[in-house]
């Protein structure tokens, strides 16, 4: 540009232009950091947790301390696993559903609130605090057990699963309700049998996403389902061997061959994790944008 | 077509009377502009001066294309997604569309007020200070802003209380400190989209009369839908209107641009005539 | 939100009469008890964390809190939260320290520089990053990154700023520097996700009053953008320190253990809640168990503030920009 008359200000701008310029850098740095961390992250996984992955896996039994090369798994954790997140889903779901009913169809606003409140309270417990106490609760004199851990599980699935029903039930339009009551059907039934069924979508995108938080942790395990056998059991009186507690175990163990297992059982994680959250993800986007349609 | 017409409403103006076409100093120089949003054109054609130190009128019906004529003026249509343009803005002869001139520089030097008053949620002060440290002229700050607001017949209202929040002030209040905020800056053309749209009509009075006042610092470019408005503080005014094109586009045109004088007493083009005189538009 | 108003006054035709009112009164009892459940059980977390926490209380008082030591010899117990207290403090400070610039770059980048077609993809992948559980995590924290920092960070940074003394000797790359940086991985997410919120919700109008003055887009992030998003990052920022407090398990994996306060970054330490983690293998004493529990209630304590301050701020905030919208119309 060249020197025009009249008042034309140009003072500083190259030096504002190139702070401005460096602020530009800095975050398109910041933001490959972070998408390289993830690239990292994942990629370390994938790589060395495939290489490890067999059939093995899925289906020996672990033998500690071993010595030898004889096949191994974590049999034991992928049923333990299976049940634990099972039991905690059955456990949180009804509940998360009838609070959210509850929350949205009946209270005043000053309920609503107040339990909000309470929900959010709930979800900013940390895990380890939710582990211990449940160990307090059921296991200190009775023994751990998959019901303590799915327990535990549960009470950090309950505000997932309630604030997301909370939001699809939101988003019913009340003419749907009005409709329901005007035709002398009782709320009951009104809620049950039409409000609720447009909402089915969302509660399952719900559950997925808040099955694919809880599948990974390990925490409210420890101190509830973590002292087990090395056969594959599926008694819930029991304590039973989980994905993450065996990764946990295994993890600080100083033998690369345990080492190798931890990578195989996190790839195994990971994945079905990230299909979860992101299938999840998608599905939620997806409703959104035909309930937008409608 | 040269009917002479009444206006349709007797209006007092403020106007001075223009000095011969010759003597004035072209500011802007708009030569065939299209402006196009995401494919679809908004304005078509448009080629037009800018006179320094008068007040510059656009006037015509609703989506015919005036606030985006007027973005354009000062790149600010650059940050909506999908915009561009053809054509040529020439600004003291430098075409200020060409992708070698800095946005931030002609911003600096063409500043906007926009239709609804957008303070920034920080003081009365601060918001005309703001943008005077920022820029670079710290000098004297409290006789800048004093001379700002004083310029934007606020400082009355508000020198007592300068470091309340901006947005405790009336909406009038608010669209005279976004005045205060954009001449404080001491920029050569001020674009004013709509000022007074949002506005009573005594909050309107006292921007067209500061625009008058002010005239002779700076240079105005009013977009109002208010034709009265035209008549009483423009020396020239633009009327714009809409055309259809092919396969049923519609986009803004200029139809005509002369002496406001002109325009509502003997316009040439009988839309401009059909327009002022309230037969449609 | 939908209200219950309209419950309350539509009109009820009851065809059955009393079976009716029956239907609805069973489900608001239902679920009316499913609400008053989840509202026991938090009250029911914090009495059974006090109470099995009663025994350390008793013996130590609130100088457990400050006093540093950790020695399970029977006959000559002895247990204090003080090492683990600075552990947690020193890892979870410094971590927002590391994460807060970056998770506001990255938002900046999303809200205002990225080009339109990497908006939605570089969003949700930051968003994968907290999908990540924490174990693998850890278990990348301790076979992967720590070794790399033991082995070339960390000596670089003693050489060049070993002055410093928290740049100490290096040590077996599971220490609290190594448990800084996956904190800070961890909690990247959730504060960058929240800006990137509070960014976009900045009204364009305000935008282009700034920018209309001859502004550049950093000047106007720094006088409008930011200003305006202030509580909201707050906020933010105090999520993302809870989240790096109660975080047990990769810290746990990387942290190293120790009972001790020192300067050096590079040597181990504990947590509250990787402590508590640690420990999961059982106790030998009823003393020794309630002191864990000790901890957490402390961990709790934290937790708790962080979470409530964090909601205060936002509710603060949606109350303050309410004001603003309403006297823009």
């Amino acid at each position: 540009m060249s020197a025009v008359p009249h008042r034309l200000h140009l003072e500083g701008l190259p030096r504002r232009r190139a702070v401005n310029r460096a602020m530009e850098v800095l975050a398109w740095i910041a933001a490959t950091i972070a998408v390289a961390i993830l690239a990292i992250v994942v990629f370390s996984v994938a790589q060395k947790g495939w290489s490890e992955l067999n059939l093995d896996l899925l289906t020996k039994s672990p033998i500690p301390f071993s010595l030898t090369n004889a096949p191994q798994g974590l049999a034991n954790a992928f049923a333990g696993t299976l049940v634990i997140v099972a039991l905690a889903t059955a456990m949180a779901l009804p509940v998360g559903i009838l609070v959210a009913v509850y929350l949205n169809e009946f209270a005043p606003a000053s309920v609503r609130n107040g339990v909000g409140i309470v929900l959010d309270v709930l979800n900013g417990v940390p895990a380890i605090v939710i582990g211990i106490f449940v160990f307090g609760l059921l296991v200190v004199g009775h023994g751990q057990s998959a019901f303590a851990g799915s327990f535990a599980l549960s009470c950090l699935m309950l505000p997932l699963v309630a604030r997301s029903t909370m939001e699809v039930l939101a988003l019913v339009p009340n003419s749907l309700r009005e409709a329901g009551l005007g035709l002398g059907i009782p709320q009951w039934r009104t809620t049950l049998s039409i409000v609720l069924p447009q909402t089915i979508g969302g509660i399952v995108t719900g559950t997925i996403l808040a099955v694919a938080r809880v599948a990974g942790e390990t925490a409210p395990l420890l101190f509830t389902s973590s002292f087990v056998g090395t056969q594959t059991n599926w008694n819930p009186h029991h304590a039973l061997q989980s994905i993450p507690v065996a990764i946990f175990e295994l993890s600080e163990s100083p033998d690369p061959k345990d080492h190798a297992r931890a990578w195989a059982a996190a790839f195994v994680l990971l994945l079905f994790i990230l299909l979860a959250s992101l299938g999840g993800r998608w599905l939620a986007t997806r409703s959104r944008r035909k309930l937008a349609a409608r | 077509m040269s009917t002479t017409i009444e206006p349709t409403v007797k209006v007092e103006t403020r106007r001075h009377p223009m000095p011969p076409r010759e003597q004035l100093e072209k500011i802007f120089m708009i030569e065939n502009l299209d402006a196009i949003y995401s494919g679809k054109p908004a304005v078509k054609g448009v080629t037009m001066e800018v006179y320094k130190n008068l007040v510059t009128a656009i006037i015509g019906p609703s989506g015919c294309g005036k606030s985006t004529y007027i973005r354009c003026l000062n790149r600010m249509n650059d940050l909506i997604p999908g915009f561009t343009q053809t054509g040529a803005i020439r600004y003291h002869g430098h075409d200020i569309c060409s992708s070698d001139i800095d946005p931030v520089a002609v911003r600096r030097n063409i500043g906007m007020v926009f239709q609804r008053p957008n303070p920034f949620p920080k003081s009365i002060y601060d918001n005309v200070a703001w943008g005077l440290k920022v820029l670079g002229l710290k000098d004297n700050m409290d006789e800048r802003v004093e001379r700002a607001l004083t310029q934007a017949a606020l400082w009355d209202e508000v020198k007592d209380r300068q470091k309340a929040s901006a947005l405790s002030l009336s909406g009038g209040q608010q669209q005279r400190l976004c005045i205060a905020r954009a001449i404080a800056v001491e920029p050569d053309v001020v674009l004013m989209d709509e000022p007074a749209s949002a506005l009573d009509p005594i909050a309107t009075a006292a921007i067209e009369e500061l625009m008058n006042s002010l005239k002779g610092e700076y240079t105005f470019v009013i977009v109002t839908h208010n034709m009265q408005q035209a008549a009483r503080v423009a020396d020239m005014t633009a009327f714009f209107s809409i055309s259809r094109g092919d396969e049923g586009t519609r986009y803004g045109e200029l139809i005509e641009y002369d002496a406001t004088e002109k325009i509502f007493t003997a316009p040439s083009d009988q839309r401009t005539e059909d327009y002022v005189t309230g037969r449609f538009g | 939100m939908s209200t219950a108003d309209v419950s309350a006054d539509a009109p009820r035709r009851p065809l059955s009469g009393r079976r009716v009112r029956f239907g609805d009164l069973s489900l608001q009892v239902v679920a009316g008890a499913a609400a008053l459940a989840t509202t026991v059980l938090v009250g029911l977390i914090v009495w059974k964390v006090i109470d099995g926490a009663r025994l350390a209380i008793g013996n130590y008082g609130i100088s457990y809190v400050w006093h540093v030591a950790w020695n399970p010899v029977i006959d000559h117990e002895l247990y204090g939260a003080g090492s683990f207290l600075f552990g947690t403090a020193i890892t979870s400070l410094l971590a927002l320290l590391l994460a807060a610039p970056l998770a506001m770059g990255v938002a900046l980048f999303l809200t205002e520089l990225a080009p339109r077609f990497l908006r939605a993809p570089v969003t949700a992948l930051v968003e994968t990053l907290a999908a990540i559980p924490s174990v693998v995590i850890g278990l990348w924290g301790i076979l992967v990154l720590g070794p790399a920092l033991r082995d070339h960070i960390e000596p670089t940074l003693h050489s060049g700023l070993g002055f410093i003394p928290l740049f100490g000797t290096p040590g077996s790359g599971s220490s609290l520097f190594t448990a800084i940086i996956v904190l800070a991985i961890m909690i990247l997410p959730i504060v960058s996700s929240i800006s990137r919120e509070l960014f976009l919700g900045v009204p364009h109008e305000l935008k282009e009053g700034a920018l209309a003055l001859g502004t550049t887009r950093w000047e106007m992030v720094r006088g409008v953008m930011f200003p305006y998003a202030r509580g909201g990052v707050a906020a933010a920022l105090i999520l993302g320190l809870g989240r790096a407090l109660g975080e047990a398990i990769a810290v746990t994996q990387v942290i190293g253990g120790g009972v001790f306060i020192h300067s050096n970054l590079f040597g181990g330490g504990d947590t509250l809640a990787s402590k508590i983690a640690a420990s999961y293998q059982g106790s030998t004493t009823k003393l020794q168990t309630s002191s864990l529990v000790y901890l957490a209630l402390i961990l709790l304590v934290f937790s708790l503030a962080a979470n409530i301050t964090a909601q205060w701020v936002v509710r603060r905030v949606a109350r303050r920009h309410g004001i603003t919208r309403g006297g823009h119309a």
